[in-house]
């Protein structure tokens, strides 16, 4: 029973890792722009096709796809930026919502063109396959890889975001934007920076996701939903906070489908709904 | 020889095309599917097999063009098919409707053929009471019960008595679930556990370690396929269970092409019931495939069968009728039809105008390398057991 | 505002109210595909509907600015109240409307009561869950519902006891425009009113309304509650007119798109949700027609466009573009 427990909480913690990368970008650029970036997971899902095509077409090694995913991701959103997004920094939520969608549209139309509406596969190198077996138990060898990968990623966050000149830079422009800027900060290029950062980041989730979800010309939209979930409960620009909600849905998410079957995704929501309402802001957000 | 006589044909329509009355002379075929969306994949399979089958059999038939009009529901969107059902029969004047990737869509517009009387091939939907919403309609692919209660039954025949069932929480789900329950009850087998998973699951880990808590004999798991065989492949991977040791039991979705190659060498020993593969091994299908992959550039699936037979039907009634393209004659024709199908012997039962096959137990295998469905063992001229049942 | 209107509140407000040539252009415009378009009944009915949707959500996005992702959940409710109540026996279509409205209105009732205080993104996820929630509720009551197969044995009366609903759509239009209409002149008197006024000054600032003596907490339920009847109207409608209701009209997609089809026309203009309603279900059914697999891609292009040249929706350029033609800032 504890057995069990322990298993289900494993796994709902690597799953929960996977939305955290996938969404911490938004929930920082969110908080610091306001910038309403619904297109954000079509930066995850050309992560994940950057991997698909490089592993299957090209015979790269997996692991040396990753750092790809995520600059081609990076890459990508600083183009959309310089091109699109700039243009409607000072424009209402609801055309920025208008844009992103139009946006998450036409990627989803490319990537059905490019790679047809199929799952991907993604070939894995064989000692991420299969469970290793640690005191007894045995462990999801991609879930071990899954968890550690996202657990240096944030700890590689908060130091910089603590230690470095751009983090200080990113915490004054989520703290209080005009204040920041009547310091001098360049607010805008902090922005673009941590943008690219946040997508990139995004991009790399997509290609880990690969593995525990699959990927297929949808991806965008499915998976726009549980971001905006782990962001909203977390709180908006806040790492730790979208660390916390995203481990607390990945756990409640699994530990659902283990316990009750039939409620299925209902405790999702469920949660969502109960701790919104509770908090509004969010676990770690501030008003 | 086949071709010689569609030259003919070809070049008769083509002089009768030239005189006056030239409206008469095509039969329209509005052809509904979803072409945008998550079923995009089938319905592109599925298009496929219709432009095969016009290819290797011209497009003229009992001296009438055959012009297709295609339409796009976008995914399950019963008021968008039947609105474009409507507007096929007012707007286009089209002389039938065929394709039908999803079930509420092909329930909606089976409305249309029964209330505007045109025939109706229904290619792919499976669930079994689609038939009966118009009396001019056909299926050509299968029905969930006529696999799963086969299945149910072939499976206490061949030694399981205890099973643990795993379906996906929505209708053909439970159709899925009841039919097997069913046919291995029926036979004398027991079933120790019946869970229902969320549609959408990505993730099958916490379902597959619950079924392996258990420790069953058997575990009969329903998709309707996608991401999802691919992800219980890896959670069965994940979770240590050998389909080799526990028997995995499925629909033919489970191990689809698609599937096994995501699943890799954990799918293998996964036993399934399906009614058409790629590699089955007859002079129709090599033929058929060949075919299809020369000028598609990959394998058919049960979705290119479902409406290659579809047309079949639709030129074989337009023969027997004589080029009428009238709802009563040309049900009447198909009624009873029999061919050699690239999947096997195919039969439309008289009474439900429903698809009678053979149903085929296969075993996931590695054959020259690659993971292949290998057909051993199978049960023919199944007709669909749901509507068989209500009969009584 | 116009200084004008802040000196003359009530001859402002009454000058709203007047018809403009225009519109009464518009309403008569559409009678013409009666005439001009008669194959396109269909596809006129269930434009109507999803106009008359997307006017529900203007009321509560455009005018008190509740942004809500689950809109859907009236819509989808009224569906398939209307179509239980004719599965069941009752086939008449007015009075099915009605109970369907009703049924809508009261959940809006319920919900509006526990999502007032909300506001911002917490508020957009809260209705997004709530939406989610109902849709997961219905497929697991398929029982009641029908589940993935959809309501079958929906079976309609002959509307005032001659209108049959037919295969060309013409009881079905011209039962779904006159909803539209109705509905839209009870929008527009409540748009024109004090209490319009008073949303208006809520989605400004809601904080500051109570100090002029406005209650935004029972505002705010009103128009919800009124939005919800209207939402499940237009889902009666459509489950009335084509016989069938299936989960779709409870999804997420059906929220966002109608939400798109709001923000493409411009919100907090009466017109924007019947223009946007328009503008994408048209442009999809061409895109559809001439490239099913792709129309996406043409769908997205032309948002980002609108966005860029347009914003605040097309009639929001509009009305730019009018305001610079006449010389006005």
């Amino acid at each position: 029973m504890i057995a069990s427990a322990f298993g289900v909480v494993f796994d709902g913690f690597a799953y929960g890792m996977l939305l955290f990368l996938l969404s911490v970008g938004l929930s920082v650029t969110l908080g610091m722009m306001n910038f309403v970036n619904l297109a954000h997971c079509s930066f995850a899902m050309l992560g994940g096709y950057v991997t698909v095509t490089l592993t299957n077409a090209f015979g790269w090694p997996f692991l040396a796809t990753l750092p790809l995913a995520f600059v081609s991701a990076a890459l990508a959103s600083v183009v959309l930026e310089r091109v699109l997004y700039r243009r409607l920094y000072r424009a209402t939520d609801l055309d920025q919502c208008l844009l992103t969608i139009g946006i998450v549209f036409v990627s989803v139309a490319v990537a059905a063109y490019i790679y047809g509406t199929i799952q991907q596969p993604v070939r894995l190198p064989s000692y991420l396959r299969g469970s290793v077996s640690i005191m007894g138990r045995g462990f999801g060898a991609y879930r071990l890889f899954l968890i550690g990968m996202s657990l240096a990623v944030t700890i590689v966050l908060i130091v910089a975001l603590e230690y470095t000149r751009l983090g200080a830079q990113v915490r004054a422009a989520v703290d209080n934007q005009r204040m920041a800027r009547g310091l001098g900060i360049d607010v805008d290029r902090v922005f673009a920076v941590t943008f690219a950062l946040g997508s990139g980041l995004a991009g790399l989730g997509g290609a880990l996701a690969i593995e525990i979800v699959g990927l297929d010309h949808a991806f965008a939209f499915t998976y726009l939903v549980y971001v905006l979930i782990v962001v909203a409960v977390g709180g908006l620009g806040s790492i730790g906070g979208s660390f916390v909600a995203a481990s607390l849905l990945g756990v409640t998410d699994m530990a659902g489908k283990y316990y009750f079957p039939e409620l299925g995704a209902f405790l999702i929501y469920l949660v969502m709904v109960t701790l919104l309402m509770w908090r509004p802001v969010g676990l770690f957000g501030r008003r | 020889m086949r071709k010689i006589l569609a030259g003919f044909a070809g070049i008769a329509a083509a002089i009768v095309a030239v005189t006056p009355a030239v409206a008469q002379q095509t039969v329209k075929v509005g052809v509904i599917l979803a072409y945008s969306g998550q079923f995009a994949d089938p319905s592109a399979q599925m298009d496929n097999g219709i432009k095969l089958y016009m290819k290797q059999h011209g497009d003229t038939v009992a001296g009438r063009k055959i012009e297709l009009i295609r339409k796009d529901t976008g995914g399950i969107a019963p008021d968008i098919a039947k609105r474009l059902a409507q507007e096929l029969i007012v707007r286009d004047n089209v002389d039938m409707l065929a394709g039908f990737a999803l079930t509420p869509n092909a329930l909606a517009a089976g409305d249309v053929s029964a209330q505007a009387k045109k025939f109706m091939v229904n290619m792919n939907a499976a669930t079994a009471i689609i038939t009966t919403k118009s009396p001019y309609m056909v299926r050509t692919s299968f029905t969930v019960p006529q696999l799963n209660d086969t299945l149910g039954r072939w499976a206490y025949k061949s030694g399981t008595r205890k099973a643990y069932t795993m379906v996906s929480d929505f209708g053909p789900g439970h159709d899925g679930e009841a039919a097997f329950h069913k046919g291995f009850r029926d036979a004398g087998g027991e079933i120790i556990g019946a869970v229902r998973y969320p549609v959408a699951t990505q993730d099958f880990a916490a379902f597959i370690q619950r079924a392996k808590d258990i420790d069953p004999e058997a575990i009969f798991i329903w998709t309707p396929g996608g991401p999802q065989p691919a992800a219980i492949g890896k959670a069965l991977a994940e979770r240590g269970i050998d389909p080799r040791k526990t028997r995995i039991l499925g629909q033919g979705e489970l191990t689809s092409e698609d599937a096994l190659k995501s699943m890799g060498d954990a799918g293998l020993g996964i036993i399934t019931a399906f009614h058409y593969d790629y590699s089955h091994d007859s002079a129709a299908n090599k033929a058929f495939v060949k075919d299809y992959k020369e000028t598609f550039g990959r394998n058919p699936d049960m979705f290119s069968a479902g409406a290659y037979d579809g047309m079949h039907v639709i030129y074989e009634a337009l023969k027997k009728t004589g080029g009428t393209a009238d709802a009563e004659a040309l049900i009447a024709a198909a009624k009873g039809m029999r061919w050699e199908s690239p999947r096997g012997p195919m039969a439309i039962d008289p009474e439900t105008r429903d698809v009678i096959q053979t149903v085929y137990i296969r075993r996931v295998e590695k054959v020259g390398g690659e993971l292949v469905n290998v057909e051993f063992d199978k049960v023919e001229n199944v007709k669909d057991p749901f509507k068989a049942g209500m009969k009584n | 505002m116009t200084s004008s209107a802040l000196a003359e509140p009530q001859r402002h407000l009454e000058a709203q109210v007047r018809w403009r040539p225009l519109e009464i252009a518009f309403w008569l415009a559409t009678l013409a595909p009666f005439v001009l378009a008669p194959g396109y009944l269909v596809l006129a009915s269930q434009i109507a509907v999803t106009a008359l949707f997307a006017l529900s959500l203007d009321l509560i996005l455009g005018y008190a600015g509740i942004v809500s992702l689950g809109h859907a959940a009236y819509f989808g409710f009224g569906s398939y109240t209307a179509g239980l109540v004719a599965k069941w026996g009752w086939g008449e279509p007015l009075s099915g409307l009605a109970i369907a409205g009703a049924a809508a209105g009261l959940l809006g009732y319920l919900t509006s009561v526990m999502i007032a205080r909300f506001r911002h993104l917490a508020l957009i996820m809260i209705t997004l869950g709530l939406g989610l929630l109902l849709a997961e509720a219905a497929n697991s009551a398929s029982w009641l519902t029908g589940g993935a197969d959809g309501l079958q044995g929906v079976r309609m009366w002959k509307l005032f006891g001659t209108f049959q609903f037919d295969l060309y759509g013409t009881t079905a239009y011209g039962y779904s425009l006159a909803g539209l209409f109705l509905l839209f002149l009870v929008a527009r008197r409540l748009i024109n009113s004090p209490f319009g006024l008073a949303l208006r000054g809520i989605r400004e600032n809601a904080v500051r309304m109570p100090a002029i003596g406005a209650r935004s907490a029972a505002h705010i339920r009103k128009i919800y509650t009124i939005a919800a009847v209207m939402a499940g109207i237009a889902g009666a409608l459509l489950a009335q007119t084509t016989e069938t209701v299936s989960l779709e009209t409870l999804s997420f997609q059906r929220s966002a798109d109608v939400l798109v089809m709001l923000i493409l026309g411009g919100a907090g203009r009466l017109y924007g949700g019947i223009v946007g309603a328009i503008i994408y279900m048209v442009a999809r059914d061409q895109f559809s027609g001439i490239n099913p697999q792709y129309w996406y891609f043409w769908i997205g292009t032309l948002l980002v466009v609108v966005v860029i040249f347009l914003p605040n929706g097309v009639l929001g350029g509009v009305a730019r573009l009018v305001a610079l033609r006449r010389g006005r800032a």
